[in-house]
C-alpha cells in the first residue's frame, strides 16, 4: 500500500510520462524527427528532410526509404543501422555515442567543467594576491572609509 | 588588361617588401635620421601598395565586363549575357579573385592606418611592418600560387562558363565584402597589439586607438555573417538560415573569439588587468580568421560552399605556422610587461563576469572548432569519417549560448570590483519576476493560441532550450530597460526634463556604454527569432498544384492562379503564381520561381517570403511533377523576421557605440551672495 506522499508523487511522474510520450509514437512524428537525423548523401552536406537541390538525385528515395521503414514499424535504431550499412556512417547527420564517437559529445562538456573550474581557481588565486605597491606619499584606503568612497564612486557613475 | 593587373600586382609585391624591410630595419635604430627617413619611405610605400592592389582589382573588373575569355578566372566565373552587378562581383567570386579582393582590403586598411599615423609615430610604424608582413603573404599568393591575370590555355572561347546561380542574387554582391571587411580587419588590431607587445608600449593607449578598428570590423563581421545566412534563407530553399556548415563555422569562429575581445578589453581599459588574455585574444581571432580560409581552401573538410582544393593551402599552413611562432617569441621575450595592475577582489563583480563571459565564448570557438575538425579526427583515429552536423552543434552549444545569455542580463549591472548582494537584489529582483511570469505564462497557455504558446519543456528538449532562451530574453529586455530608465530618471530629476529627453541625453553622454546595451537587446531579438525555429516542426506542405487547386498551411490558403515561363539571355525561369488568403481575405500573390542559367547549365530556385512579426510564409517552387503541375512546397517559419531586425538592432547599438560621448554639463557651485548680484546682469533688462 502507498502511502499519500508516494501516491502523489507516482500520479506526478505518470502525468508527466503521458505528456513527454504523447505523440512519440506518430509515424510522421518518426518520420520528421528520423529525417533530420540523417543526412542527404548527394554531398550537399544537409541534412535528409532539409535537401532541396534542384534535380538531387537521392533525397527522394531515401526519404521514400525512409518513411517505408517508418510505416513498417522499424525501431529507430533498426532505421538508422538499415541506413549506416546502405550509405555509410556519414549518412547520420551527427556522431553516434557508441565508441571513440562518443569524445565528440563528452569534450565540449568536459571543456566547459574544466573551463568554469579554472576561472573560479583563476578568481580566488586573484583575490588572495597581494595588493599592487601605491605611489610614494599615497596611503592604501580600507575600511569603512574605502565603503565610503565606493558608494560615492557608484553615485558619480550612475549615469 | 591581364599585362596590366599582372604587373600592378608584382608592383605590390616589390613595394610591400620595402616596407616591411625597410620599415623594420628603420624600428632597430630609432633616432638615427637617415633611418628615420628611409622608414618614412617605408611608409609612403605601404601607402602606393593600395594603389597598385586597386589597380589590378579594377583590372579584372574591366577583363570581366569586356568579356576577356583570354583570362581564365574571367571565363571560369563570368559570360557574356551575365548582368552588370555580377561582373562586378566576379571580383571575389572565385578563389583567385576572392584573394585579391583579400589583398586589396588590408592595403584599404593599411593605407587609412599609415596615413593617420601622426597620432602616435612610433606604435603605428610597429603596425604597418606588421600590416605588411601579412600584405606580402596575400600578394605572394595572388602572384605565385593563385594568380587571378592566369590566361587559358587552348583556343579562344565564345563565352565564358557562367557564374555559379547561386551567387546570381543581390546579397551576393555585398554579403562576401562585408564578410572580408571582418575578417582582414582583425589584422589591424592584431598589428597594433603586437607592436605594442613587441615595442613594450606603455599604458592602454593602443588600445584606445584600436578600439574603433575593432568596433567597426566586428560591426562588418556581424553583418557578413547575418547577410550570409539571409543568403542562405532566401536562396537555397530549405527553409533554414544555418547549417553549421564548416565554411559558416570558419566565420563564426573569429566572430566569437572576436567578441570576447570586444568585452575583456574594457577590463584591461578600467583596471589594467588581462593583458596576456587580450593578446592572446586579438591574436587568435586574426588567426582564426586565416585559419578557416586555409580550412575552407585546403580541401581537409568537406564544404557544400564547393571552393578550389589547390596547392594554396600549403600557404595558408605555412603562414599560420609563421605567425604564431612569431606571437609566441614575442609573447615569450616581453611577456613581463603584461602585468595586471590590480587585483581580483570578488567572484561577484564585473570582472569576474568578464571572465566567465570570455570563458563561455572561448568555449563556443572550441566546440565549433571541435565539431569541425571531428570528421577529420575520427578519419584519423579510426579509420572511418562521420558527420558532424546541426544536430550535434545544437545540443553542444546551445547550453552554452543560454549560460552566455544569463550573463548578458547579469553582467552589466553588476558593479566593479564588487556587488554587494543588497545590490543584486536591487537590481535584479523585478526583472527576474518578471522573466519568471513570461515562462509560466507560456507554459500553460494552450499550443492552439499558436506562436511559441503551450511550450511544455519536459516534452522536448528543444521547447526546455526555446523556453530557458526566452526566458532569459525577457530578463535581459527588463535589466537593459531598468537601466535606461533609471538612468533616465536621475537626468530627469536633475534637469526636469521629459523622460524621452532625458533618455536621448543618458545615451548620448555615454554612446559606448549605451549602444552596448543595445547591442545586447539586438543579440536578445535575434535569439528570439533563433528559438522560433523550435516551432516548426509541423508546418511543411508540398502539392502539385494544378490552375485553382488549394494548399492548406497554418492559417494560410494558397490558390495556384497560373504558371508562367520566360526566357532572357542569361537564363530562363519558370514560377507560379499563388494566391494567399487568409479566411476569405486574398492578402497577397505571391511567385516562387526556378531559374535555369544557360552558360553554366546549372538550375536554381529562389524561394518567395512573406514575412511577419509571427511567421514566414516561405514558399518553394520544386519543378514539375509528371503531370507537368508545379510542384509548391511551403514552410511556415515562426519569428524568423526578428533575426533579420536583431541584426540591424546589433548593427545600431555598434554605430551607436562608435559615436565620440557628449561631454557632461559642469556644475559650478555658486555662492547664493553672488547669485543674486548676477541675477540682473544675466536678464538684462
Amino acid at each position: 500500500m502507498l502511502t499519500r506522499p508516494k501516491q502523489i508523487l507516482t500520479c506526478g511522474l505518470l502525468s508527466l510520462a503521458v505528456f513527454a510520450l504523447t505523440g512519440a509514437g506518430d509515424p510522421a512524428t518518426r518520420f520528421k524527427e528520423l529525417g533530420h537525423q540523417m543526412m542527404c548523401i548527394c554531398s550537399c552536406n544537409q541534412i535528409l528532410l532539409e535537401c532541396n537541390h534542384v534535380g538531387c538525385p537521392d533525397s527522394d528515395g531515401m526519404r521514400n526509404e525512409l518513411m517505408a521503414a517508418v510505416s513498417r514499424g522499424d525501431s529507430d535504431s533498426l532505421v538508422e543501422q538499415s541506413f549506416v550499412q546502405k550509405y555509410g556512417p556519414t549518412v547520420l547527420a551527427a556522431p553516434t555515442k557508441t565508441g571513440f564517437d562518443r569524445t565528440a559529445w563528452i569534450v565540449p562538456f568536459v571543456a566547459l567543467a574544466l573551463g568554469l573550474t579554472l576561472v573560479v581557481m583563476v578568481i580566488r588565486a586573484w583575490k588572495n594576491r597581494p595588493t599592487p605597491a601605491i605611489a610614494d606619499g599615497l596611503r592604501p584606503v580600507r575600511g569603512a572609509e574605502l565603503e565610503q568612497f565606493r558608494d560615492q564612486a557608484r553615485k558619480e557613475t550612475d549615469l | 588588361m591581364a599585362q596590366i593587373g599582372s604587373f600592378a600586382l608584382l608592383l605590390a609585391l616589390a613595394l610591400s617588401i620595402y616596407s616591411f624591410g625597410v620599415g623594420l630595419l628603420a624600428l632597430f635604430f630609432p633616432g638615427d635620421p637617415l633611418w628615420e627617413r628611409l622608414g618614412e619611405t617605408a611608409r609612403r610605400a605601404g601607402v602606393v601598395v593600395f594603389g597598385g592592389v586597386f589597380l589590378a582589382a579594377v583590372a579584372l573588373v574591366v577583363a570581366a565586363f569586356r568579356n576577356d575569355f583570354t583570362i581564365a578566372y574571367i571565363f571560369h566565373h563570368s559570360n557574356r549575357d551575365l548582368p552588370g552587378r555580377y561582373k562586378f562581383a566576379t571580383l571575389w567570386s572565385g578563389q583567385e579573385g576572392s584573394l585579391l579582393f583579400w589583398s586589396l582590403l588590408l592595403a584599404g586598411y593599411g593605407f587609412v592606418l599609415r596615413l593617420r599615423y601622426k597620432t602616435d609615430p612610433r606604435l603605428f610604424a610597429y603596425a604597418s611592418v606588421v600590416l605588411a608582413g601579412v600584405q606580402i603573404f596575400f600578394l605572394s599568393l595572388v602572384n605565385f600560387a593563385a594568380n587571378p591575370f592566369g590566361l587559358l590555355e587552348g583556343p579562344l572561347r565564345a563565352d565564358g562558363s557562367g557564374l555559379n546561380p547561386l551567387l546570381q542574387y543581390p546579397e551576393m554582391v555585398i554579403h562576401p565584402p562585408m564578410l572580408y571587411l571582418g575578417y582582414v580587419g582583425f589584422t589591424v588590431p592584431f598589428a597594433f597589439a603586437l607592436g605594442a607587445l613587441i615595442m613594450k608600449y606603455p599604458g592602454e593607449k593602443w588600445i584606445h586607438i584600436t578600439r574603433r578598428w575593432t568596433m567597426v570590423t566586428w560591426g562588418f563581421l556581424t553583418c557578413g555573417i547575418f547577410l550570409g545566412a539571409h543568403w542562405a534563407y532566401a536562396v537555397l530553399g530549405w527553409g533554414g538560415y544555418w547549417g553549421w556548415d564548416p565554411v559558416e563555422n570558419a566565420s563564426l569562429m573569429p566572430w566569437l573569439v572576436g567578441t570576447a575581445f570586444l568585452h575583456s578589453v574594457m577590463m584591461q581599459e578600467k583596471r589594467g588587468m588581462l593583458k596576456v588574455w587580450n593578446m592572446w585574444l586579438v591574436f587568435f581571432t586574426f588567426w582564426l580568421a586565416i585559419w578557416g580560409t586555409f580550412l575552407t581552401r585546403s580541401g581537409m573538410i568537406a564544404s557544400v560552399h564547393a571552393f578550389a582544393q589547390s596547392a594554396i593551402g600549403t600557404w595558408f599552413a605555412w603562414f599560420l605556422g609563421i605567425s604564431f611562432a612569431a606571437f609566441l617569441f614575442f609573447f615569450i621575450k616581453n611577456k613581463d610587461h603584461l602585468k595586471s595592475e590590480h587585483k581580483l577582489e570578488s567572484l561577484i563583480s564585473r570582472e569576474s563576469s568578464f571572465l566567465f563571459n570570455n570563458l563561455l565564448f572561448v568555449l563556443l570557438c572550441f566546440t565549433v572548432a571541435w565539431g569541425t575538425w571531428f570528421p577529420k579526427i575520427s578519419e584519423l583515429v579510426q579509420g572511418n569519417k562521420v558527420t558532424v552536423g546541426a544536430p550535434f552543434y545544437n545540443r553542444v552549444a546551445i547550453p552554452v549560448a543560454l549560460l552566455l545569455l544569463i550573463l548578458t542580463a547579469v553582467g552589466p549591472l553588476l558593479a566593479w570590483r564588487k556587488t554587494s548582494f543588497e545590490s543584486l537584489r536591487r537590481n535584479f529582483a523585478w526583472p527576474t519576476l518578471g522573466a519568471a511570469a513570461v515562462m509560466a505564462f507560456l507554459m500553460i497557455t494552450p499550443p492552439s493560441w499558436g506562436g511559441p504558446f503551450g511550450l511544455r519543456p519536459w516534452q522536448d528538449i528543444s521547447y526546455f532550450y526555446s523556453l530557458m532562451a526566452i526566458g532569459l530574453c525577457v530578463l535581459v529586455t527588463l535589466t537593459i530597460a531598468s537601466e535606461f530608465y533609471r538612468g533616465g530618471k536621475v537626468i530627469s530629476g536633475h534637469t526636469g526634463q521629459g523622460m524621452f529627453a532625458s533618455l536621448v541625453q543618458l545615451t548620448h553622454r555615454n554612446t559606448r556604454r549605451y549602444g552596448g546595451y543595445l547591442v545586447h537587446f539586438g543579440v536578445v531579438v535575434v535569439i528570439i527569432g533563433l528559438a522560433g525555429a523550435a516551432f516548426n516542426q509541423d508546418k511543411e506542405s508540398e502539392k502539385g498544384m494544378d490552375y485553382g487547386d488549394k494548399m492548406t498551411i497554418g492559417s494560410y490558403t494558397l490558390v495556384c492562379r497560373s504558371y508562367t515561363q520566360d526566357d532572357g539571355p542569361n537564363m530562363a525561369s519558370e514560377w507560379a503564381v499563388i494566391d494567399v488568403y487568409q479566411g476569405d481575405k486574398k492578402i497577397d500573390t505571391m511567385n516562387p520561381v526556378r531559374e535555369f542559367y544557360k552558360a553554366s547549365q546549372q538550375a536554381s530556385t529562389k524561394p518567395d517570403i512573406r514575412s511577419s512579426l509571427k511567421e514566414d510564409l516561405y514558399l518553394v517552387y520544386e519543378g514539375q511533377n509528371e503531370k507537368g503541375l508545379p510542384i509548391i512546397r511551403a514552410h511556415l517559419n515562426p519569428l524568423v523576421m526578428w533575426i533579420w531586425l536583431g541584426v540591424i538592432i546589433i548593427l545600431g547599438g555598434t554605430a551607436l557605440a562608435l559615436i565620440p560621448n557628449a561631454p557632461a554639463p559642469v556644475r559650478i557651485a555658486v555662492p547664493a551672495r553672488r547669485m543674486e548680484q548676477a541675477v540682473p546682469a544675466v536678464t538684462g533688462d
